[in-house]
């Protein structure tokens, strides 16, 4: 089985907040990886780094054989043609039509002509199920066709790797599941390998091929969904179970948290 | 516990080291506006023309009202101020010259480029700070699209053409302001208005404001662009770099129009 990003011995800060803990994982090619874990534990930050939006303070993360925390801009824009991003907000160009947002990436980065260029766009469009929405604008879509919209501008390059930043996030469970049947989709289709970062659960037991959880900075699982539901660490059944975290104060502790000690 | 020394060390470097970054992100924007305007067209990466000159439309075009209303104005008062002090000693004439010269040499400049400063360097700043804040610009990198390049370039374009552009607009119509209150109010005959105006301007005095005016445009996008580039949260951030956009740029016209002011009194 091979690779398509391995990360190692990567660690990261905010200022002076250690946030991920020297972790090391891989994402195998060709399949969904699911990153999971709860608020806070540092996934979205990893997201970050992997679309080379941010450098680690040390680490490596090697894609398609180089390692990206090295490149310069110009060299990582290569890279970058070969991976779509969906954001959590969709993050589509408020100031142009879907049309447009769509064709960006291919405005900027090929010399295809206009026509072209259109008839590839609504092949991109119909493929998410927004066709005929062409000349519409951000503001005039709902949540979950935004997402659509978004999807379809990551998958303009025909990429091989595409990233989802909590792709359920503010939708309904209807329109959620819409949207994991098209990841599904994409992965069964187009061969693509797919790296999703979320916290839903139902969503991670329907796409995921392979799960990687993370914990307060630090990998505490990496297998197949199967051994994943195998688990018997106690922080990963409290996850799957939703229980809600012990509290752990004793009254004296709170005593002091109060009083700001 | 930390000794006297310590806290005073401690305290100069919180202080300065905040500064510090201030400056290393001021001269990395500028590093990068420059480097996407004049270096890397010529290395086959194109200035996007059909929203430079949207932004054109957008600073220049929309603008001609306020600051034809504005300039019209400036030049009235201009020539009143300047009869209240030339009537005394008989030399009325010299309105012409003093409305003709301190429009094209100073005021219309600085008066264009406090309209745009805010009007577009405010606009700048909030669509600049609203697209950090909605991930738009982080999605513009993760596609491999420079955001300098693609936000910033046809807005210092668009102003770098406009500003000069509006500037010979606000002389043109402040020269008319000056000549209607002089021929109706002042009683002065309109040739020799006419005539006293084009002997008392210099080429060098229209090509000197214009000079300040292009200089203003790039002071106005790289402050806008600053500001915007900043906002790392929500709403509320974005309205204050909005107005912080404003107050700087202004500030900086005015320290850039002293400078251009010296050295051309000096070197002209």
């Amino acid at each position: 089985m091979k690779n398509a990003i391995e990360v190692r011995n990567l660690v990261t800060h905010y200022g002076e907040r250690e946030i991920l803990k020297n972790i090391s994982f891989s994402v195998p090619k060709g399949m969904t990886t699911v990153i999971l874990g709860g608020s806070g534990c540092g996934k979205s930050t990893l997201l970050k780094h992997l679309i080379g939006l941010l450098r680690p303070t040390k680490g490596e993360i090697v894609i398609g054989g180089n390692d990206i925390t090295l490149m310069d801009e110009a060299e990582m824009n290569e890279v970058r043609k070969k991976m779509g991003v969906l954001f959590q907000g969709a993050a589509l160009l408020n100031s142009m039509s879907i049309l447009d947002n769509v064709a960006l990436p291919m405005r900027e980065h090929t010399k295809l002509n206009e026509s072209t260029m259109e008839i590839m766009v609504r092949m991109k469009l119909d493929l998410v199920g927004l066709s005929g929405f062409d000349n519409f604008f951000p503001s005039q879509l709902s949540g979950g066709m935004k997402k659509r919209a978004g999807l379809a501008r990551a998958l303009a390059l025909d990429p091989e790797l595409l990233f989802f930043d909590e792709p359920s996030a503010g939708l309904d469970p209807v329109t959620a599941a819409g949207l994991d049947e098209l990841i599904l989709k994409l992965n069964k289709v187009f061969r693509m390998t797919i790296v999703v970062v979320t916290h839903e659960l139902p969503s991670v037991f329907a796409i995921a091929d392979y799960v990687i959880m993370l914990d307060k900075g630090d990998v505490l699982f990496c297998g197949t969904l199967e051994e994943l539901r195998k688990s018997d660490h106690p922080r990963i059944k409290m996850f799957l179970e939703r229980k809600p975290e012990e509290e752990t104060y004793s009254p004296e502790d709170y005593f002091r948290v109060i009083a700001g000690e | 516990m930390p000794s006297i020394a310590e806290n005073f060390f401690g305290f100069i470097g919180k202080k300065t080291r905040p500064f510090l970054k201030d400056i290393h992100d001021i001269s990395k924007i500028i590093n990068d506006i420059f480097y996407w305007s004049f270096v890397s067209p010529f290395k086959g990466t194109p200035v996007r023309l059909p929203a430079t000159i949207n932004e054109m439309v957008k600073a220049g075009y929309n603008s001609v009202p306020i600051i034809s209303v504005i300039s019209f104005f400036i030049g009235i008062i201009l020539a009143f101020q300047a009869a209240y002090q030339l009537k005394k000693v008989g030399a009325l004439i010299y309105v012409a010259n003093l409305v003709g010269v301190s429009l094209t040499r100073e005021l219309a400049p600085i008066m264009t480029a406090i309209i745009v400063s805010g009007r577009s360097g405010s606009a700048y700043a909030a669509e600049i700070g609203s697209m950090k804040a909605a991930e738009e610009v982080d999605a513009l990198i993760s596609m491999g699209i420079n955001p300098v390049r693609f936000i910033v370039v046809p807005k210092l374009m668009a102003l770098m053409v406009m500003v000069p552009a509006l500037t010979i607009f606000s002389d043109l119509i402040g020269i008319l302001g000056g000549f209607t209150l002089s021929v109706s109010i002042l009683e002065i005959h309109p040739y020799n208005y006419f005539q006293q105006t084009v002997n008392a301007l210099l080429v060098k005095d229209v090509f000197t404001g214009l000079l300040k005016a292009w200089a203003f445009g790039i002071v106005i996008t790289a402050v806008g662009a600053y500001q915007g580039f900043k906002v790392t949260g929500g709403a509320e951030e974005v309205g204050r770099r909005t107005t912080s956009a404003v107050v700087v740029s202004i500030f900086l016209v005015i320290v850039f129009d002293l400078f251009f002011t010296a050295l051309f009194y000096y070197f002209t």
